[in-house]
């Protein structure tokens, strides 16, 4: 069961909303200090990547977020209900089993492709789709996207109090 | 926080202050200063981040087409940011590599007008 689960209409004025509440339960579970910066941003990334797909696809249905505490991880789960909303994680994400592991202090050279793509984008957005989920990816620890036929969820977590690390 | 902006001109750059949270919600604000600035005949701009809380991938691109459009002009588009939590969202995407980032903005200003 989640420790707390909010859903909001996809309107862009609620993602700071979310970004507010996400910050406070990381804080309450325990994540450091230092992390809470990560966590915010994250969470808002995953939240404006959510809420602009249902305002495309189903602007009536509500965007949804769990946080919840698992094996000593704060996790966070923002999940949409737009169908066939392309995820590209994999585009600028590291290999591997979707997972990304932050290095601090390190200029990601695979996100770096990605800025200068932007350059020269001529997209609706100054910034290729998916720079979200690329940004998602170079700040948690952790994050898994699953793109299903029903909608995109992103998990994220972050070691929380108890952790032993 | 809302966000709050302005604008003056110095030694003929425009600079942009920006204060508060730059996102999705607040992020269509930004872009329209800076294309109504653009659309003025301003394409040297000096955009101060000192007072930014936050800062998204929404934030970015709206910051990136400023850039793209002053550059159609032979302008520039530079930041001044000393903010670490905001000056790593800029180093994760590599847009450190892409934008001129400034202590200060009188070093800014001094930075373009030593490239001109």
């Amino acid at each position: 069961m989640a420790t707390v689960e909010v859903t909001f209409t996809p309107l862009p004025a609620h993602v700071r909303t979310a970004r507010l509440v996400a910050t406070a339960v990381a804080r309450r579970s325990g994540v450091d200090e230092s992390l809470l910066d990560e966590v915010r941003l994250a969470v808002g990334e995953a939240c404006s990547r959510a809420v602009e797909a249902h305002r495309r696809h189903c602007p009536a249905e509500p965007v949804r977020i769990e946080m919840t505490d698992q094996d000593q991880r704060f996790v966070v789960t923002v999940s949409d209900h737009a169908p066939t909303v392309p995820a590209r994680p994999a585009a600028h994400a590291p290999p591997g089993d979707g997972t990304a592991h932050d290095a601090p202090g390190h200029e990601a050279p695979a996100y770096e492709a990605a800025a200068y793509e932007a350059i020269g984008y001529d997209g609706g957005s100054a910034l290729p789709p998916g720079f979200g989920l690329a940004v998602i990816s170079g700040l948690a620890e952790d994050v898994r996207v699953l793109s299903t036929s029903s909608g995109v969820s992103v998990r994220m977590s972050w070691p929380s109090a108890a952790s032993p690390s | 926080m809302d966000l709050k902006l302005g604008h003056y001109n110095k030694d003929g750059i425009e600079v942009v202050d920006v204060e508060g949270e730059i996102d999705v919600y607040t992020a269509p604000r930004l872009r329209e200063l800076l294309i109504d600035l653009v659309n003025k005949n301003n394409y040297q701009l000096v955009v101060n981040m000192e007072k930014v809380e936050f800062l998204d991938s929404t934030g970015l691109g709206v910051l990136v087409g400023g850039l793209k459009r002053v550059r159609a002009h032979d302008g520039s588009l530079d930041l001044v940011c000393t903010q670490e939590r905001i000056l790593k969202i800029f180093r994760i995407t590599g847009l450190t590599k892409v934008f001129g980032i400034h202590e200060t903005v009188d070093k800014a200003i001094a930075a373009k007008k030593s490239e001109k």
